[in-house]
This record gives C-alpha cells, structure tokens and sequence, in this order.
C-alpha cells in the first residue's frame, strides 16, 4: 500500500503538471510545494528516531559494555568490554553460543514453515473467495478473526486449550477420538514446536489472506474471461495469471510475514512462559532470557545486534534478488 | 520512480528490522532518595492471596489507615509473581520504579548487588524501631552477610507436609510420612484409581529452587561455594535434584500432568482429593480459597532422613518469605520510612500475617495466639529450628532461572517416559552451571 501511495507522489512531481510551475515563477509556493512533503514526513521521522533509531544505538552501545546486574542502576559506570559479548556469542563451542545457534536454526526452521503455511493457507483462501457466493461475505470476516484478536487473549486461550490434563486439544484427540495412547504434553518436551507453530499459522494466515484478496481484486476479470475462452482451465488460471499477477504483492508479503514470525516474541512467551522448552526456543525468546534471566544486558545485546545484522542481510539480499527479477521482468 | 518506490520499501523494511534491536531503553539514573514529593507513596505489593482482588481487599484499608494517620496517599498496586522481578529490574534501569516494594526474600542479595535498594544501616533500622524487633532468621535472608541488608522482613513462611485427611483415611493410613523412606511408601499406598500420593509445580522454577535446596542441604550440598561461586554437579546437589524428579520418574507417586503446573495447580488437585500431599510454604489460605476446608488437612514438618529435624542435614525447609523494600530513587524517603515503619508495626503485623496465613517476622507480633493454632505451629518451629536461608549472594536470581529450569526439563524427560539417571542430571546441571556468568 505504501508503494501505491509513493507511485502517486511520484508521478505528481513530474515538471509540467506540477501546480507550482503552472503558476510561474513564484518562488515561495515553490518553496512550499518543495518543502511540504518534508514538513508532512517529520512528525514519523522524528517518532522513528525516537521509538526505534535512539533505543537501537544504546542497544548497540550496551552491546559493547559489561552490562551486569552489578551496573544496570547507573549504565555509564559499566566498564567496556570490547567485543567479549559478541565473542562468547559466536563461540559455539562454548555453551553460550552453542544455545544460541541452536536457537537461531529453530527459529529459521520454524519460520520456513510458518510463512510457508501462512502463504499457502492465506492464497488458497483467497483464491477460492474470489468467486461469488452465499456466506462469502460472513466467511471473509470470519477468517479475518484471528487477526483481529487482541494476541495475548488469544495465545492464552491457545495456551488453556493446549494443557495436557484439561485441555480442549487433549479431550479431541485423546478421549474422543482415541488417536494417543495416553494424552500427549503440548507446553512441555517436543512437541512444543507443534504447538508454536500451529498457533503461530492461526494466527498469522488472515494477513497473508488478507494481501492477497487485495491483490486479487486488481486483477482485471477480462483477463480470466479471455483465457477462459482461449479453453484454459482452472489450474491453468492460476498458474498463467493469478500468480503472475500477484507476484509484486508476494513479494512485500512474503518479507513482511518472514520479519513478523522470525522476530516473533508474544506467542512463545504467552505459551511458555519465562523458560521455553528446548525445542520452541525461539530466537527472541532466547535473547531476552540471556538479558532479563541472566541480567546480563550486555550479552544480550550482542546477540541483538547480531540478530539485526543476520535480518538486514537476509532483507537487503531478498529485496536486490527481487528487484532484479523486476527489472528483467519489465525490461 | 522505482527508485522512490524501492528506497520506501527500503525504509519501512528497515523499521521492521530494527524493532528487533529495539530492546531496552530509558535513561541512566544516579542518586538517591529525597523529599521532593512528600504527599504521596506507590506501593508495589506482591501477590500473597489467592488472586490479586484478594490482596486489594486486604490491603487497601490499612493504607487507608496509614493515609488518615499520616496524610500521605498510597497509590497501590498488586504485581503478580511473574511479573515482578522483572517490572524491578526494569524500574532499577529506567529510575523509575515505586517508593516501597515487597520483593521475594531470595531476591535480596540480587536486587542488593544492583544497588536499587536503599539500605538498611542502623541509622535506617532507628527510624522504623530498631533491628532487633526481627527475628534473626528472617533476618538471614535480606542481603549478602556482612552488608547492610537490602530490605526488611515483612512475611514469613516456611514450607511443610500438607496431607489430605479423606484420602489417607480412605486408604487407612494413620500417621503422616516423617521420613522420606516413609513418604515414598506412603505416597505408593495412595496412588491409584487416578490419584496421586503427592502432587509437584514442574514448571514452576522458584519452586523447584526451593524443594531441591532443602533436599541439597539433607544431601551435603549448597549450590554455592562459600566464595559464591556456582557449584551445582557436586555429588550432593545431583542427588537433591534426582531424588526430587524421582518422585515421577522413579517412585511414580506424582502424575505426569504435574511436570507442566505452574500455577499451582497441585494446590488445586489437593483440594479437590485428587493429590493426597503436598510440600508447600503456608497453604491454608490457598486451600480455603479452593473451598477446602480447615479441617479437611493436616500439616506436619516437611520430612528428612532421619525423621528429626534441625540443623546441618536436618533442614527440611527454606527461610520462606517477603520482604520490604525501599526504591532508592524515592522522591519521599520520610515518607517511605513512616509505611515501612507501620507496616512492620505489631498491630499492621498482625492483620496482615493473620490476613495471609502467614508468621509475622517481628518478635512481638509473633507471640499473638493467632500465630500458634494447628496449622502454623509446625511452621514457627520449623522456621526456628530447622529452616535454612537460600544462598545469599548476588547470582542468586540467575540461580533460580537455570537450574530451576534444569529441574523443569527433567520433570519433563519423566513425563514423556524418557529415564532420568544421575548422568543426566548431571548433564542438565552442568549446561546450567555454565549459563552462570563468571564460570
């Protein structure tokens, strides 16, 4: 959406429909016309260097610091540690960053999966509501629930439903249908990382579907009605057009859901609580336990900025790949 | 065009990105208290009744009290447990936190070493009464020794046996289990028909902490050196910690489900006859809450090898309980001196503890008849006589977190069938002795 919204701008900045030059050469509306969109953007600038930029250089300069407990009180005073915090983490030999590699291919694992499902559940989804029909219209609202839930609320009903001895999860599969030998633990040991990932699946899916209907909706119908008549069917439909199409909005979807799930923290943290089970031990999770468990701050910080390094890579890589494959595509 | 297009996407990527770098905040604080705003107080209470409504209704009137007396408003507010060492250290970061603040007894030499706390030197103890109006073991768990404490006692605890009359009487059963011998057979007689002979909290990893110090201390072993360092694989605490878990994986006396309680759900399954014991520091008010009635339970000292409590390898609890603390940064010291000074006063002493089943830590406040019925007898003696503080140093906190969570996965190695040996106690301990700093 902010594209479209960039795309316009863009296009009104062209020379000869600009109203500033239609008027001559009157420099102060030039000025103006100039300096509006600056002065509109600075209200988000300056929140973004507040809320995220400020907050971001002291975590890069508390990754620097020996930030124990024995210094939160007062930062300064904490003596520099050089890269010591970003040594023991890489060191994974050493058990520091032996768990925290394990963690980090727990969460590349589980959001390989998790976008994956979102996308496939969210396209197909979407695809199937774009034909007209009684209910489509209850049935839209009612898949966007999920994503409408406030997430706490939702998670800890998640978090009820997956409790071994009570549990809604455990009464269907156990008691009424009879497919366990005796009722599986969903919170604790293995099977948590099921259980991550189907909440995480509900409750990411709805945007996924959401994008995408948009994204359909701007398909021209005439497009399918001439493919319809060239004999192409269904299948075909969705393979030549549909996709095709939809493939700008993929793009930004695909990133945004990858970004969301890998920096997940609420979900874990609802389910399990201030110690995640080995196998759902995701990578915020773990970093906060390395700052907040442990108060060591600073350590948890190197693992922060190293988090940040592997994520702006991962970004950077995607959005040159995919906007090569743009311009081949339009040239 | 496709340049202002790309570097949009570019940016709003990049915010996205950065919010995981994101964490933590706020500004360096220095100083202590002053005076600069005398009509107020915040209070951060922990939560000591069944829920946090409970708490508000006990509270409230006194600090109304406290406000008629001296003028100044307390603003309070019930912080559960798992939130609260948490919203400390966020408020010892930022500079800012509450005036007064109870805090877990264990905590202290933690909290201490992070400088938030004001402390307790005589000139401090003078203002609110004197250091002898406490008693000495409450005392032992307020900070490292040989430092002024960190916070003074406010509730005392201590854990004990609770046993469920109906389902030993059901099961014939006569005399409650002293020894631990005795509480295995004892716990094997009464599991059956889906009941358990004793229930546990698996995923609680305070209380974890606190059952596998006291079995470590029956063992030779204190998870500490008397330097403070991490000593968590010697022999004794791998004993402590497989003995604990083996009342699954072994002994099968507690069910499975129990590996993920942590919300005292065993308290829960106690009242409802479905667990016949538990090992828990002043439950009374939990079990009424549960609708259990006094008299449905019993409660005798928690057991030891020999049968006999006391000292050295006899300790059959920790020093269990809340204290009281001043933020440093308070913008109303008198202030915060005057309500500590009245909540550890013998008339609020003895509303509160009695309000909360629990054993005021002032000398006076104690000898109060409320303090010496059946159900908490066992529990002054026990905290005179045979209660043992958790370690008092600085790693304290971190301490609980890793092996606490050792303990967790062990809980849940015996739910999912897998066995439990020494040499996998060993391994877990070992991978939370190395999650110390400084090791």
């Amino acid at each position: 959406m902010t594209t479209t919204a960039i795309e316009k701008t863009g296009g009104r900045t062209v020379p000869q429909r600009d109203p500033g030059a239609e008027h001559g050469p009157r420099r102060p509306g030039r000025l103006r016309a100039l300096g509006l969109p600056y002065l509109l953007l600075l209200p988000a600038l300056v929140l973004e260097i507040l809320v995220h930029l400020v907050p971001m250089l002291i975590g890069i300069v508390m990754s620097f610091k020996e930030l124990t407990q024995f210094f939160i009180r007062d930062w300064g005073t904490a003596p520099w540690a050089g890269l010591d915090n970003y040594a023991v983490s890489v060191d994974f030999d050493a058990p520091v960053g032996e768990a925290l590699l394990k963690s980090f291919l727990t969460t590349c694992l589980f959001t390989l999966l998790s976008v994956g499902l979102c996308w496939l559940i969210g396209t197909a989804a979407a695809v199937f509501m774009q034909e007209t029909f009684r209910g489509r219209g209850l049935l839209r609202t009612l898949f966007l629930v999920p994503y409408a839930l406030p997430v706490y609320a939702a998670v800890i009903t998640w978090a009820f439903m997956f409790q071994r001895d009570n549990g809604l999860i455990n009464h269907v599969l156990h008691d009424q249908l009879g497919l366990t030998d005796s009722p599986p633990f969903w919170l604790i040991g293995e099977n948590s990382f099921i259980t991550l990932l189907v909440v995480s699946v509900w409750k990411g899916w709805p945007f996924a579907f959401l994008i995408m209907m948009a994204g359909l909706q701007n398909i021209p119908r005439e497009i399918y009605e001439a493919a319809a008549l060239d004999g192409a069917g269904v299948w075909q439909q969705i393979r030549r057009i549909t996709l095709p199409s939809l493939r700008p909005v993929n793009q930004v979807l695909v990133l945004v859901l990858f970004l969301w799930t890998f920096n997940d923290f609420n979900t874990p943290f609802v389910l399990f609580g201030r110690a995640a089970p080995e196998s759902a031990d995701l990578i915020s999770l773990h970093i906060y336990q390395s700052s907040f468990q442990t108060w060591n701050f600073g350590t948890g910080s190197a693992m922060s900025v190293l988090l940040l390094l592997f994520l702006l890579v991962v970004t950077g890589l995607y959005l040159t790949l995919t906007s090569r494959g743009r311009k081949s595509a339009d040239a | 065009m496709r340049r202002i297009r790309a570097a949009a996407v570019g940016a709003v990527t990049l915010s996205l990105v950065l919010s995981a770098a994101a964490c933590g905040g706020g500004s360096p604080s220095g100083g202590s208290g002053d005076n600069s705003r005398p009509g107020t107080l915040t209070y951060w209470a922990s939560n000591q009744g069944a829920n946090l409504e409970v708490d508000k209704k006990v509270l409230q009137p006194e600090l109304d009290k406290f406000e008629k007396r001296t003028g100044i408003k307390v603003k309070l507010e019930v912080v559960p447990w798992s939130d609260l060492l948490n919203r400390i250290l966020t408020a010892t970061t930022s500079g800012q936190g509450p005036d007064v603040l109870n805090i877990g007894n264990t905590w202290s030499a933690s909290l201490q070493s992070s400088g938030a706390l004001l402390p307790w030197d005589e000139k401090n103890f003078e203002r609110i009464g004197g250091r002898d109006r406490f008693v000495e073991s409450a005392l032992g768990s307020t900070g490292v020794r040989g430092q002024d404490p960190a916070a003074v006692p406010l509730y005392s605890m201590a854990y004990a046996l609770y046993y469920n009359k109906k389902m030993f009487a059901e099961a014939g059963i006569t005399k409650p289990p002293a020894t631990w011998d005795e509480l295995v057979a004892t716990g094997k007689r009464l599991t059956k028909d889906g009941k358990a002979g004793i229930g546990v909290e698996g995923s609680n990893l305070s209380n974890n902490i606190h059952q596998v110090f006291v079995l470590g201390k029956q063992h030779g072993a204190d998870f500490f050196t008397p330097d403070g360092k991490a000593d968590f694989t010697s022999d004794g605490a791998v004993a402590a910690v497989k003995q604990y878990v083996d009342l699954m994986a072994e002994h099968r006396i507690v069910a499975k489900g129990n590996a993920e309680y942590a919300q005292n759900q065993s308290l829960s399954d106690f009242a409802k006859n479905r667990t016949a014991m538990v090992l828990w520091q002043t439950a009374a008010a939990t079990f009424k809450a549960q609708g259990m009635d006094d008299s449905a339970w019993g409660v005798v000292p928690a057991p030891v090898p020999s049968g006999k409590p006391g000292r050295g390898t006899a300790v059959n609890s920790m020093v269990a309980g809340i204290n009281l603390a001043v933020f440093k940064n308070t913008k109303n010291i008198d202030g915060a001196m005057k309500f500590v000074e009245f909540m550890t006063g013998d008339e609020e002493q003895k509303i509160l503890n009695k309000a909360y089943g629990s054993i005021p830590p002032v000398t006076s406040a104690q000898a109060d008849p409320a303090f010496n019925t059946p159900a908490l007898a066992p529990l002054r003696r026990t905290l005179a006589t045979s209660a043992a503080a958790l370690p008092q140093v600085p790693e304290e906190s971190q301490f609980e977190t890793v092996v606490g969570t050792a303990v967790k996965e062990l809980f849940a190695d015996a739910a999912a069938g897998r066995p439990v040996t020494t040499a996998s106690v060993r391994a877990k301990l070992e991978k939370a002795q190395q999650q110390m700093p400084n090791t």
